[in-house]
């Protein structure tokens, strides 16, 4: 029995990562390399207001004093900054091609991962900022969202277009100086999302950035600023894939919300970077700092994601509930296989009065890998008759797998209420025979059951992301019990 | 009648120690079986192999199914081509619902014949039909498989997957015990009402008062792995008589 599971153990396959092609197009590519140069050229070549440079550089001095944090339950292998170019872009993004300038090589590689950059063609409009490597390469229904005053368009656009938004708000949640890898974005980010929704705006269809790793030997910085005035409202979705190397390659992306009185974000990502392939070899570095912030009284911010790719994670979406009676929510489902790590989880920070969170983790833990949830619950004195409800489950696949949980939790008054749980559960050979005893097959039965464990998160996703996540946990974890 | 299950002089082990020490047994189509036998006696074990479970190594013998080596097939294979084992411990499956769980299951069976998975619709009404038939609690079906029943529910439910997956043979493996008198009649009922002339029960179990209700064709004592006595059903009352006490006494030439 012992030999059969690890027979199949071994036959988990990497070729499953459906996303892993690379597509051959000119592009233009910085050397390898860090220095203040590089950071100059990368704000030249967004030609963009001196303010901006200035940030950039106050950054990258501040990260050259920093080190990579090391609390993590991770190993990260040493990770050479002068081997990464940290900028590529298309050529010919800006190319006469098609009406829409878009070169027909990336529209094709676009709807590939299942993203239509034609607006026409999109029929549950979903608008959609597109980014590949360091550029984006078309924002859709810009025209429809502007009707309602909403603003979507890349972050490059935004710091030439709304360098008043931008210098008002970029870095008001995330500074850079937060961690190693917020002033390392800061300093060579090169584009990303830009959303503003005016006051007492519901947004008309669902925003979206999809974030394409194409290019070798290099890194991906973006950043994503929503901004929610007051009274109004947006569901943001992200995704994300990348080819299959043999090399690691790193993700560094910063995003920050901003939600006003009455208003209420809800993001949502499902991400699935290149995970490696079965022996731990090459997969995406993804260390993502997420953090909005409730200004306004009940106001509202929901995360949900759906972590299924990249070889590292390391990533928290946060909130800070400022405004009294605002709320928070962190929904994550967390999938590792084969030599995958992931370190995830969020930070609930109340300081407004009667400010509530919600706490749902799902970890899903295969072959020989680790899966960790990392969360503190910050409840400060005057945030008086505060409430947070953790729920922190570990479901096992397999004997070589790791589950840890860490849960920090600090409270300073004493009429506020925090409260954690959590589960540790391993699928059973009872459990996959009495399916198999019904006709199920092994495959299917994992499947049930691990969509069935992490349902409560799965149905706070949209319901075109919930499909998607749904056949992504299952193929992430084929073959991966005996 | 047609042969279904012919098991010959089986042998089987658990770490070296014989466990099955040369079963043989024929069942035919319309027939219903009663193995009765003590604790530890091999029963559980025999319908384990009968479906699939490597609980134990068959270490001889054979068991032929509808004229094909059992063998051959995987455990779900051998539940789509009609087996169906009701579980003396049915497994807890938190987050899976018994509605999407039977749809799943059904849809395998259906596929097996070449069929189209059914609507949402008809699949409903067909829920419906079979939990009017076994009298199971109809907010069951919107629960986790099996997940926080009682013993009672538990069992009620084996019968009522049996309704719905329609087997041709039903091997139920000590489905009384832990029942209430009232539960037993219900299960009961269900086993009878699901009685074909083409289909095939194998009852497994410790006492004769299931047996007051579902009549068996034959009864054969299981005794330290081997069949030490075969008859119709007044074997079982004479077992309730004497005991146990009087199968070991015989066995053992006293």
């Amino acid at each position: 029995m012992k030999k059969e599971q690890n027979k199949i153990l071994s036959e988990v396959t990497g070729s499953d990562y459906k996303y892993g092609f690379y597509t051959d197009i000119d592009i233009e590519i910085f050397p390898p390399g860090l220095n203040e140069d590089v950071v100059r050229a990368i704000s030249a070549k967004n030609e963009e207001p001196e303010f901006m440079l200035e940030f950039r550089l106050k950054a990258y001095r501040h990260w050259l004093k920093m080190e990579i944090p090391d609390w993590a339950h991770l190993k990260i292998p040493e990770i050479n900054y002068q081997d990464i170019s940290y900028y590529a872009a298309p050529k010919n993004k800006k190319g006469t091609e098609s009406p829409d300038g878009v070169d027909p090589e990336l529209r094709k590689t676009f709807e590939k991962l299942g993203i239509s950059l034609d607006e026409q063609k999109r029929l549950s409009g979903v608008a959609v900022d597109a980014v590949m490597d360091s550029v984006s390469v078309k924002t859709t229904f810009q025209e429809t969202l502007a009707e309602h005053g909403i603003i979507f368009c890349s972050m490059s656009e935004a710091i030439k277009e709304h360098p008043d938004l931008i210098k008002k708000y970029l870095g008001s949640v995330v500074p850079y100086t937060d961690n190693y890898f917020t002033a390392l974005n800061a300093a060579v980010f090169s584009d990303g999302s830009f959303c503003y929704i005016p006051k007492g705006v519901k947004a008309p269809m669902e925003l979206s950035t999809y974030f394409r790793i194409n290019a070798a030997n290099t890194g991906q910085f973006e950043r994503t600023l929503i901004v929610a005035e007051e009274g109004s409202y947006v569901s943001y979705l992200e995704g994300c894939t990348a080819p299959m190397r043999d090399e690691n390659q790193l993700h560094a992306a910063v995003v920050e919300i901003i939600v006003e009185k009455d208003a209420y974000v809800k993001y949502s990502t499902v991400q699935n970077w290149y995970p490696g392939d079965k022996n731990g070899k090459g997969g995406i570095f993804n260390f993502v700092t997420k953090r909005g912030i409730c200004r306004g009284e009940r106001s509202k911010i929901s995360w949900t994601q759906v972590e299924t790719g990249s070889a590292i994670t390391w990533k928290y979406p946060s909130c800070i509930l400022k405004g009294n009676n605002s709320v928070g929510e962190f929904n994550s489902v967390a999938v590792t296989n084969n030599y995958q790590q992931a370190d995830t989880g969020t930070k609930m920070i109340h300081i407004g009065k009667n400010t509530k969170s919600t706490i749902i983790s799902k970890g899903i833990s295969a072959g020989f890998s680790n899966n960790s949830y990392r969360g503190l619950v910050k409840v400060v004195k005057k945030a008086q008759n505060s409430r947070n409800f953790s729920q922190c489950d570990s479901l096992l696949l397999g004997d070589q797998c790791g589950a840890h949980t860490f849960p920090y939790i600090e409270v300073d008054n004493a009429n506020s209420i925090v409260e954690h749980e959590a589960t540790t559960s391993k699928i059973g050979e009872d459990q996959i025979f009495y399916c198999n005893q019904r006709g199920i097959s092994t495959e299917d039965a994992i499947g049930l059951i691990v969509n069935g464990y992490a349902k409560e998160v799965l149905n706070k996703l949209p319901m075109e992301f919930a499909v998607e996540a749904q056949k992504l946990l299952q193929i992430s974890l084929e073959g991966s019990v005996g | 009648m047609n042969s279904m299950l012919s098991i010959k002089d089986l042998r089987a082990s658990i770490e070296d120690k014989e466990i099955l020490k040369g079963i043989t047994l024929e069942v035919k189509e319309g027939e219903v079986h009663a193995i009765m036998g003590p604790n530890g006696s091999g029963k559980s074990t025999l319908a384990s192999l009968v479906a699939g479970k490597e609980l134990a190594d068959v270490t001889g013998g054979s068991i032929t199914y509808l004229g094909k080596n059992l063998f051959d097939l995987n455990p779900e294979e051998r539940s789509k081509a009609g087996i169906f084992l009701g579980f003396q411990y049915p497994t807890e499956i938190p987050g899976v619902t018994m509605v999407n769980f039977l749809k799943t299951a059904l849809n395998e069976h259906r596929k097996h014949k070449g069929l189209e998975p059914l609507s949402a619709k008809d699949f409903l009404k067909l829920l419906r039909e079979k939990k009017d038939m076994v009298e199971i609690d109809s907010k069951l079906t919107n629960r986790s498989v099996n997940a926080g029943f009682s013993g009672g529910e538990k069992k009620k439910n084996e019968i009522f997957q049996m309704a719905m997956l329609e087997p041709k043979l039903a091997i139920l493996d000590e489905t009384d015990s832990g029942l209430d008198i009232d539960a037993l009649k219900i299960v009961a009922n269900g086993v009878n009402k699901l009685k074909r002339k083409d289909n095939a029960t194998i009852i497994i179990t410790h006492y004769q008062r299931l047996l007051d209700y579902i009549i068996p064709d034959y009864v054969h004592v299981l005794f330290d792995g081997r069949i030490v006595k075969s008859g119709g059903k007044e074997l079982a009352l004479k077992l309730e008589e004497k005991g146990y006490e009087w199968i070991r006494n015989q066995v053992n030439g006293n």
